[in-house]
Protein backbone atom coordinates (compact mmCIF):
# COMPACT_ATOMS: atom_id res chain seq x y z
CA UNK A 1 0.00 0.00 0.00
CA UNK A 2 2.76 2.12 0.70
CA UNK A 3 3.85 4.57 -1.86
CA UNK A 4 -0.03 5.09 -3.75
CA UNK A 5 -0.25 8.34 -1.47
CA UNK A 6 2.98 10.24 -2.61
CA UNK A 7 2.98 8.94 -6.26
CA UNK A 8 1.58 9.34 -9.71
CA UNK A 9 1.53 6.51 -12.37
CA UNK A 10 3.34 7.72 -15.72
CA UNK A 11 2.71 5.18 -18.71
CA UNK A 12 2.19 2.51 -15.86
CA UNK A 13 5.24 2.91 -14.43
CA UNK A 14 5.02 4.34 -10.90
CA UNK A 15 6.86 7.69 -9.82
CA UNK A 16 7.37 9.35 -6.76
CA UNK A 17 6.79 13.00 -6.05
CA UNK A 18 7.30 15.26 -3.35
CA UNK A 19 4.44 18.04 -2.20
CA UNK A 20 4.50 20.72 -4.14
CA UNK A 21 6.54 18.93 -7.26
CA UNK A 22 5.01 19.26 -11.31
CA UNK A 23 4.47 16.02 -12.71
CA UNK A 24 7.53 17.23 -15.04
CA UNK A 25 9.80 17.60 -12.43
CA UNK A 26 8.64 14.36 -10.64
CA UNK A 27 8.95 11.93 -13.94
CA UNK A 28 12.30 13.97 -14.63
CA UNK A 29 13.67 12.98 -11.29
CA UNK A 30 12.62 9.19 -11.77
CA UNK A 31 13.98 9.18 -15.00
CA UNK A 32 10.92 9.08 -16.70
CA UNK A 33 11.09 11.51 -19.71
CA UNK A 34 8.27 14.02 -20.75
CA UNK A 35 9.33 16.47 -23.70
CA UNK A 36 9.88 19.88 -22.77
CA UNK A 37 10.92 23.23 -24.37
CA UNK A 38 9.89 26.00 -22.70
CA UNK A 39 10.25 24.37 -18.84
CA UNK A 40 13.41 24.46 -16.70
CA UNK A 41 14.47 23.56 -13.40
CA UNK A 42 15.66 26.60 -12.31
CA UNK A 43 12.61 28.87 -13.33
CA UNK A 44 9.10 28.84 -12.91
CA UNK A 45 6.74 27.55 -15.36
CA UNK A 46 5.99 29.41 -18.32
CA UNK A 47 3.51 27.02 -19.37
CA UNK A 48 3.63 28.58 -23.26
CA UNK A 49 5.52 25.63 -25.83
CA UNK A 50 2.73 23.25 -24.83
CA UNK A 51 5.30 20.37 -26.00
CA UNK A 52 4.78 18.85 -22.39
CA UNK A 53 1.27 18.25 -22.85
CA UNK A 54 0.11 14.98 -21.47
CA UNK A 55 -3.13 13.21 -20.30
CA UNK A 56 -3.73 13.23 -16.86
CA UNK A 57 -6.99 10.93 -16.18
CA UNK A 58 -8.49 11.66 -19.45
CA UNK A 59 -7.70 15.35 -20.35
CA UNK A 60 -5.37 17.10 -21.72
CA UNK A 61 -2.60 19.06 -19.27
CA UNK A 62 0.67 20.74 -19.00
CA UNK A 63 3.37 18.73 -17.27
CA UNK A 64 5.30 21.79 -16.31
CA UNK A 65 2.31 23.24 -14.73
CA UNK A 66 0.25 21.05 -13.16
CA UNK A 67 1.58 19.89 -9.81
CA UNK A 68 1.60 16.04 -8.92
CA UNK A 69 -1.33 14.71 -7.13
CA UNK A 70 -1.90 11.12 -5.81
CA UNK A 71 -4.94 9.35 -8.34
CA UNK A 72 -3.17 11.00 -11.39
CA UNK A 73 -2.84 8.53 -14.42
CA UNK A 74 -0.76 9.59 -16.62
CA UNK A 75 -0.20 9.07 -20.33
CA UNK A 76 3.12 10.38 -22.39
CA UNK A 77 4.58 8.11 -24.51
CA UNK A 78 1.28 7.52 -26.59
CA UNK A 79 0.88 7.15 -30.81
CA UNK A 80 -1.37 10.68 -30.58
CA UNK A 81 0.58 12.92 -28.43
CA UNK A 82 3.80 11.96 -30.39
CA UNK A 83 2.10 13.19 -33.26
CA UNK A 84 0.67 16.19 -31.66
CA UNK A 85 3.94 16.83 -30.64
CA UNK A 86 5.76 16.70 -33.79
CA UNK A 87 3.06 18.98 -35.11
CA UNK A 88 3.83 21.59 -32.56
CA UNK A 89 7.30 21.50 -33.32
CA UNK A 90 6.74 22.17 -37.07
CA UNK A 91 4.67 25.27 -36.29
CA UNK A 92 7.46 26.29 -34.78
CA UNK A 93 9.91 25.92 -37.23
CA UNK A 94 7.91 27.12 -39.82
CA UNK A 95 6.67 30.15 -37.65
CA UNK A 96 10.63 31.28 -37.48
CA UNK A 97 13.59 30.85 -39.62
CA UNK A 98 15.07 27.75 -39.06
CA UNK A 99 17.94 26.76 -41.13
CA UNK A 100 19.53 24.10 -39.20
CA UNK A 101 22.74 23.96 -41.81
CA UNK A 102 23.55 27.74 -40.87
CA UNK A 103 22.60 27.79 -37.09
CA UNK A 104 25.78 27.47 -34.97
CA UNK A 105 23.51 25.94 -32.30
CA UNK A 106 22.34 22.88 -34.32
CA UNK A 107 23.58 19.63 -32.47
CA UNK A 108 22.74 21.60 -29.20
CA UNK A 109 19.39 22.89 -29.86
CA UNK A 110 16.57 21.66 -27.77
CA UNK A 111 14.01 22.30 -30.14
CA UNK A 112 16.05 20.43 -32.94
CA UNK A 113 16.26 18.01 -30.31
CA UNK A 114 12.55 17.18 -30.13
CA UNK A 115 12.16 17.35 -33.93
CA UNK A 116 14.67 14.37 -34.07
CA UNK A 117 12.88 12.94 -31.16
CA UNK A 118 9.46 13.18 -32.84
CA UNK A 119 10.31 11.85 -36.31
CA UNK A 120 10.24 14.92 -37.91
CA UNK A 121 11.14 14.78 -41.75
CA UNK A 122 9.76 17.80 -42.52
CA UNK A 123 8.48 21.24 -41.74
CA UNK A 124 5.05 19.96 -43.71
CA UNK A 125 3.78 23.56 -43.37
CA UNK A 126 3.67 26.43 -45.38
CA UNK A 127 7.13 28.61 -44.07
CA UNK A 128 6.33 32.21 -43.30
CA UNK A 129 10.29 33.18 -43.94
CA UNK A 130 9.33 36.21 -41.05
CA UNK A 131 11.24 39.39 -41.20
CA UNK A 132 13.45 39.45 -38.23
CA UNK A 133 16.55 41.49 -37.12
CA UNK A 134 19.62 40.21 -36.06
CA UNK A 135 21.31 42.05 -33.29
CA UNK A 136 25.11 42.03 -33.05
CA UNK A 137 25.72 45.32 -31.25
CA UNK A 138 27.10 43.52 -28.29
CA UNK A 139 30.58 42.86 -28.07
CA UNK A 140 30.43 39.03 -26.78
CA UNK A 141 26.86 38.10 -27.48
CA UNK A 142 24.79 37.69 -30.36
CA UNK A 143 20.63 37.86 -30.64
CA UNK A 144 18.85 36.40 -33.98
CA UNK A 145 15.85 36.99 -33.42
CA UNK A 146 15.05 34.58 -36.47
CA UNK A 147 15.12 31.77 -34.43
CA UNK A 148 13.80 33.02 -31.21
CA UNK A 149 10.54 30.74 -29.73
CA UNK A 150 9.66 33.31 -27.29
CA UNK A 151 10.12 31.21 -24.72
CA UNK A 152 10.81 33.57 -22.08
CA UNK A 153 13.89 31.67 -20.69
CA UNK A 154 15.92 35.42 -21.27
CA UNK A 155 13.39 36.84 -20.22
CA UNK A 156 12.90 35.32 -16.69
CA UNK A 157 16.10 34.58 -16.60
CA UNK A 158 17.29 38.51 -16.77
CA UNK A 159 14.56 39.50 -14.71
CA UNK A 160 14.69 36.67 -11.54
CA UNK A 161 18.41 36.04 -11.74
CA UNK A 162 20.19 39.17 -13.07
CA UNK A 163 18.00 41.20 -11.62
CA UNK A 164 18.42 43.26 -14.87
CA UNK A 165 14.83 42.84 -16.43
CA UNK A 166 16.95 43.36 -19.73
CA UNK A 167 14.74 41.40 -22.43
CA UNK A 168 10.67 41.65 -21.99
CA UNK A 169 7.67 39.81 -24.80
CA UNK A 170 5.57 42.67 -26.10
CA UNK A 171 3.11 42.32 -29.10
CA UNK A 172 -0.06 39.74 -29.34
CA UNK A 173 0.22 36.71 -31.94
CA UNK A 174 2.12 36.46 -34.81
CA UNK A 175 3.42 40.40 -33.74
CA UNK A 176 4.61 38.79 -30.18
CA UNK A 177 8.40 39.10 -30.17
CA UNK A 178 11.28 39.65 -27.53
CA UNK A 179 12.45 43.42 -27.42
CA UNK A 180 15.60 44.77 -25.82
CA UNK A 181 15.43 47.27 -22.84
CA UNK A 182 17.43 49.96 -23.64
CA UNK A 183 16.64 53.43 -25.61
CA UNK A 184 17.75 52.02 -29.16
CA UNK A 185 16.59 48.75 -28.58
CA UNK A 186 19.62 47.35 -29.11
CA UNK A 187 21.59 44.84 -26.86
CA UNK A 188 25.13 46.71 -27.05
CA UNK A 189 23.20 49.65 -25.03
CA UNK A 190 22.43 47.84 -21.83
CA UNK A 191 24.27 46.43 -18.94
CA UNK A 192 23.61 42.81 -20.25
CA UNK A 193 27.09 40.71 -19.99
CA UNK A 194 28.08 37.26 -21.20
CA UNK A 195 28.45 36.12 -17.44
CA UNK A 196 24.26 36.47 -16.96
CA UNK A 197 22.28 33.83 -16.31
CA UNK A 198 20.21 35.11 -19.58
CA UNK A 199 23.42 34.88 -21.89
CA UNK A 200 23.08 30.91 -21.18
CA UNK A 201 19.29 29.75 -20.99
CA UNK A 202 18.11 30.48 -24.56
CA UNK A 203 17.08 26.53 -25.52
CA UNK A 204 17.68 27.52 -29.43
CA UNK A 205 20.28 29.16 -31.53
CA UNK A 206 19.31 32.71 -30.71
CA UNK A 207 21.14 33.92 -27.99
CA UNK A 208 24.59 33.21 -29.00
CA UNK A 209 27.82 33.77 -26.95
CA UNK A 210 29.97 34.93 -30.03
CA UNK A 211 33.45 33.15 -30.81
CA UNK A 212 32.65 29.90 -29.61
CA UNK A 213 30.27 28.89 -32.16
CA UNK A 214 32.50 25.71 -33.57
CA UNK A 215 34.44 25.51 -30.49
CA UNK A 216 32.81 21.47 -31.24
CA UNK A 217 32.65 20.58 -34.19
CA UNK A 218 28.93 19.43 -35.93
CA UNK A 219 28.05 16.11 -35.63
CA UNK A 220 29.83 15.97 -32.42
CA UNK A 221 27.68 18.00 -30.15
CA UNK A 222 24.95 17.24 -26.86
CA UNK A 223 22.16 15.69 -29.64
CA UNK A 224 23.95 14.33 -32.15
CA UNK A 225 25.64 11.50 -29.89
CA UNK A 226 22.38 10.80 -27.72
CA UNK A 227 18.71 11.67 -28.13
CA UNK A 228 17.42 14.24 -25.62
CA UNK A 229 14.99 11.58 -24.48
CA UNK A 230 17.95 9.20 -23.62
CA UNK A 231 19.65 12.24 -22.34
CA UNK A 232 17.18 12.68 -20.17
CA UNK A 233 16.77 8.81 -18.47
CA UNK A 234 20.34 8.61 -18.37
CA UNK A 235 20.43 11.62 -16.09
CA UNK A 236 17.47 10.85 -13.94
CA UNK A 237 17.43 13.26 -11.07
CA UNK A 238 20.58 15.43 -12.13
CA UNK A 239 19.76 19.13 -13.33
CA UNK A 240 20.58 18.25 -16.93
CA UNK A 241 20.19 21.41 -19.39
CA UNK B 1 18.73 -24.43 -57.94
CA UNK B 2 18.97 -21.29 -60.34
CA UNK B 3 16.80 -19.05 -59.56
CA UNK B 4 17.19 -17.38 -62.43
CA UNK B 5 15.20 -19.97 -64.59
CA UNK B 6 12.51 -20.03 -63.04
CA UNK B 7 11.97 -16.20 -61.48
CA UNK B 8 11.75 -13.98 -64.47
CA UNK B 9 14.00 -10.86 -64.04
CA UNK B 10 11.69 -8.25 -62.15
CA UNK B 11 11.77 -5.04 -63.98
CA UNK B 12 14.63 -2.79 -62.86
CA UNK B 13 13.26 0.12 -60.40
CA UNK B 14 13.62 3.39 -62.30
CA UNK B 15 15.19 6.28 -60.43
CA UNK B 16 14.90 10.39 -61.71
CA UNK B 17 17.40 12.61 -59.94
CA UNK B 18 17.61 16.25 -60.22
CA UNK B 19 18.90 19.32 -58.78
CA UNK B 20 16.47 21.88 -58.40
CA UNK B 21 18.20 25.87 -56.11
CA UNK B 22 20.45 23.19 -54.48
CA UNK B 23 24.61 22.84 -54.79
CA UNK B 24 24.46 19.01 -55.82
CA UNK B 25 25.80 18.46 -52.34
CA UNK B 26 23.30 15.82 -52.07
CA UNK B 27 24.01 13.94 -55.55
CA UNK B 28 27.07 14.06 -54.20
CA UNK B 29 26.28 12.20 -50.61
CA UNK B 30 24.42 10.13 -52.73
CA UNK B 31 27.77 9.13 -54.77
CA UNK B 32 29.17 8.48 -51.76
CA UNK B 33 27.41 5.08 -50.88
CA UNK B 34 30.68 4.12 -52.98
CA UNK B 35 30.74 0.38 -54.58
CA UNK B 36 26.98 -0.04 -53.32
CA UNK B 37 25.54 1.59 -56.21
CA UNK B 38 26.74 -1.42 -57.99
CA UNK B 39 24.33 -3.62 -56.23
CA UNK B 40 21.86 -0.55 -56.52
CA UNK B 41 22.43 -0.80 -60.59
CA UNK B 42 21.83 -4.57 -59.94
CA UNK B 43 18.31 -3.47 -59.00
CA UNK B 44 17.57 -0.15 -60.62
CA UNK B 45 17.97 1.92 -63.49
CA UNK B 46 18.84 5.73 -63.56
CA UNK B 47 16.45 8.02 -65.80
CA UNK B 48 16.80 11.44 -65.96
CA UNK B 49 19.56 12.38 -63.71
CA UNK B 50 23.12 14.44 -63.75
CA UNK B 51 24.25 10.73 -63.88
CA UNK B 52 22.93 10.02 -67.06
CA UNK B 53 22.34 13.59 -68.58
CA UNK B 54 18.66 12.25 -69.84
CA UNK B 55 17.38 16.17 -70.20
CA UNK B 56 13.77 14.85 -69.86
CA UNK B 57 11.73 12.79 -67.23
CA UNK B 58 9.92 9.56 -68.02
CA UNK B 59 7.66 7.51 -65.99
CA UNK B 60 9.62 6.24 -63.38
CA UNK B 61 9.33 4.67 -60.26
CA UNK B 62 11.07 6.88 -57.73
CA UNK B 63 11.92 10.46 -58.12
CA UNK B 64 14.61 12.64 -55.87
CA UNK B 65 14.56 15.83 -55.82
CA UNK B 66 17.72 18.32 -54.35
CA UNK B 67 17.42 21.95 -53.68
CA UNK B 68 14.08 24.52 -53.69
CA UNK B 69 12.14 26.10 -56.46
CA UNK B 70 13.74 29.75 -57.31
CA UNK B 71 13.15 30.08 -61.29
CA UNK B 72 10.58 29.27 -63.95
CA UNK B 73 12.68 26.45 -64.94
CA UNK B 74 13.04 24.43 -61.40
CA UNK B 75 9.10 24.55 -60.81
CA UNK B 76 8.78 23.06 -64.89
CA UNK B 77 11.42 20.03 -64.07
CA UNK B 78 9.75 19.28 -60.59
CA UNK B 79 6.35 19.24 -62.46
CA UNK B 80 7.71 17.00 -65.14
CA UNK B 81 9.06 14.54 -62.35
CA UNK B 82 5.79 14.45 -60.45
CA UNK B 83 4.03 13.87 -63.58
CA UNK B 84 6.22 11.05 -64.26
CA UNK B 85 7.40 9.26 -60.89
CA UNK B 86 5.06 7.23 -58.52
CA UNK B 87 6.92 8.83 -55.54
CA UNK B 88 8.72 11.31 -54.91
CA UNK B 89 11.23 12.08 -52.34
CA UNK B 90 12.41 15.73 -51.41
CA UNK B 91 16.04 15.22 -50.42
CA UNK B 92 18.12 17.68 -48.32
CA UNK B 93 17.71 20.90 -46.37
CA UNK B 94 17.02 22.74 -49.73
CA UNK B 95 14.04 20.99 -50.96
CA UNK B 96 12.75 20.69 -47.35
CA UNK B 97 12.48 24.14 -46.14
CA UNK B 98 14.27 26.39 -49.08
CA UNK B 99 17.73 25.99 -47.54
CA UNK B 100 20.06 28.99 -47.42
CA UNK B 101 18.96 30.01 -51.12
CA UNK B 102 15.63 30.93 -49.01
CA UNK B 103 17.61 33.11 -47.04
CA UNK B 104 17.04 35.71 -49.54
CA UNK B 105 13.25 35.25 -49.13
CA UNK B 106 12.91 38.38 -47.08
CA UNK B 107 14.39 40.79 -49.83
CA UNK B 108 13.02 41.35 -52.75
CA UNK B 109 14.27 39.98 -55.69
CA UNK B 110 14.36 43.12 -57.58
CA UNK B 111 16.48 44.79 -55.01
CA UNK B 112 18.49 42.17 -55.26
CA UNK B 113 19.36 41.87 -58.67
CA UNK B 114 20.06 45.53 -58.70
CA UNK B 115 22.30 45.31 -55.89
CA UNK B 116 24.43 42.14 -57.32
CA UNK B 117 24.49 43.10 -61.35
CA UNK B 118 23.65 46.90 -61.40
CA UNK B 119 24.90 48.72 -58.21
CA UNK B 120 27.22 47.39 -56.42
CA UNK B 121 31.08 49.22 -56.48
CA UNK B 122 33.20 47.69 -58.81
CA UNK B 123 30.14 45.95 -61.27
CA UNK B 124 28.18 49.13 -62.33
CA UNK B 125 26.54 46.70 -65.40
CA UNK B 126 22.77 45.77 -65.95
CA UNK B 127 20.48 42.95 -64.95
CA UNK B 128 21.07 40.21 -67.13
CA UNK B 129 18.10 39.87 -69.66
CA UNK B 130 19.12 37.15 -71.56
CA UNK B 131 16.06 34.84 -72.56
CA UNK B 132 17.82 32.04 -72.25
CA UNK B 133 17.75 32.61 -68.33
CA UNK B 134 14.95 31.31 -66.64
CA UNK B 135 13.05 34.18 -64.66
CA UNK B 136 13.82 33.92 -61.25
CA UNK B 137 11.18 33.52 -58.99
CA UNK B 138 9.65 36.16 -55.84
CA UNK B 139 11.39 33.74 -53.07
CA UNK B 140 12.63 30.40 -52.94
CA UNK B 141 9.99 27.51 -52.00
CA UNK B 142 10.25 24.18 -50.81
CA UNK B 143 9.37 21.56 -53.20
CA UNK B 144 6.08 20.73 -50.93
CA UNK B 145 4.90 24.05 -51.67
CA UNK B 146 4.87 23.49 -55.13
CA UNK B 147 4.01 20.23 -56.25
CA UNK B 148 2.93 17.01 -54.01
CA UNK B 149 5.47 15.18 -51.99
CA UNK B 150 5.90 11.83 -50.51
CA UNK B 151 8.88 11.83 -48.52
CA UNK B 152 11.42 13.94 -46.90
CA UNK B 153 14.82 12.86 -45.98
CA UNK B 154 16.78 15.58 -44.46
CA UNK B 155 20.47 16.76 -43.78
CA UNK B 156 22.50 19.28 -45.13
CA UNK B 157 23.49 16.72 -46.86
CA UNK B 158 21.99 14.02 -45.78
CA UNK B 159 24.30 11.26 -45.44
CA UNK B 160 24.98 8.53 -47.76
CA UNK B 161 23.83 5.87 -45.40
CA UNK B 162 21.31 7.89 -44.40
CA UNK B 163 20.04 7.97 -47.84
CA UNK B 164 20.79 4.18 -48.65
CA UNK B 165 18.62 3.17 -45.81
CA UNK B 166 16.22 5.30 -46.81
CA UNK B 167 15.88 4.16 -50.63
CA UNK B 168 16.58 0.34 -49.42
CA UNK B 169 13.43 1.07 -47.78
CA UNK B 170 11.44 2.62 -50.59
CA UNK B 171 12.10 -0.29 -52.99
CA UNK B 172 12.10 -3.09 -50.76
CA UNK B 173 8.70 -1.50 -49.79
CA UNK B 174 9.47 -0.90 -46.02
CA UNK B 175 8.13 1.94 -43.98
CA UNK B 176 11.03 4.17 -44.64
CA UNK B 177 12.38 5.16 -41.21
CA UNK B 178 15.60 6.90 -40.14
CA UNK B 179 16.89 6.68 -36.45
CA UNK B 180 18.43 8.97 -34.08
CA UNK B 181 21.95 8.46 -35.80
CA UNK B 182 20.98 8.93 -38.94
CA UNK B 183 18.43 11.85 -38.60
CA UNK B 184 19.93 14.93 -39.12
CA UNK B 185 19.20 18.89 -40.58
CA UNK B 186 22.54 20.30 -40.57
S1 LIG C 1 17.62 27.24 -33.49
FE1 LIG C 1 17.64 25.00 -33.53
S2 LIG C 1 15.99 24.45 -34.93
FE2 LIG C 1 16.46 26.62 -35.25
S3 LIG C 1 17.95 26.68 -36.92
FE3 LIG C 1 19.13 26.60 -35.01
S4 LIG C 1 19.50 24.41 -34.68
FE4 LIG C 1 17.85 24.55 -36.17
S1 LIG D 1 15.71 34.57 -27.18
FE1 LIG D 1 15.89 32.40 -26.64
S2 LIG D 1 15.43 32.35 -24.44
FE2 LIG D 1 14.69 34.31 -25.19
S3 LIG D 1 12.53 33.95 -25.68
FE3 LIG D 1 13.72 33.66 -27.56
S4 LIG D 1 14.10 31.46 -27.63
FE4 LIG D 1 13.51 31.95 -25.51
S1 LIG E 1 7.31 22.76 -21.30
FE1 LIG E 1 5.31 22.79 -20.55
S2 LIG E 1 4.31 24.25 -21.82
FE2 LIG E 1 6.42 24.36 -22.46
Amino acid sequence: MSGTETAIVVDEIPVPFKPGQTILEAALEAGVYIPHLCAHPEFAPHGSCKLCTVIVNGRNASACTLKAAAGQEIEVDTPDLHAYRRTLVQMLFVEGNHFCPGCEKSGNCQLQALAYDSEMMTPHFVEFYPHRPVDASHPDVLIDFNRCIQCELCVRASRDVDGKSIFALVGRGMASHIVVNSPSGKLGDTNFSVADKAAHVCPVGAILIKRVGYAVPIGERRYDLEAISEEASRCAGEEVR
Amino acid sequence: MSESAETPALPKVRIATTSLAGCFGCHMSFLDIDERILDLMKIAEFDRSPITDIKHCSPCDIALIEGGVCNAENAHVLREMRANAKILVAIGACAINGGLPAMRNRLDVGDILNEVYRDLDGVQSHVPNDPELPLLFDKVYPVNEVVRVDYFIPGCPPSADAIWKYLNDLILGRMPRLDHSLLHYD
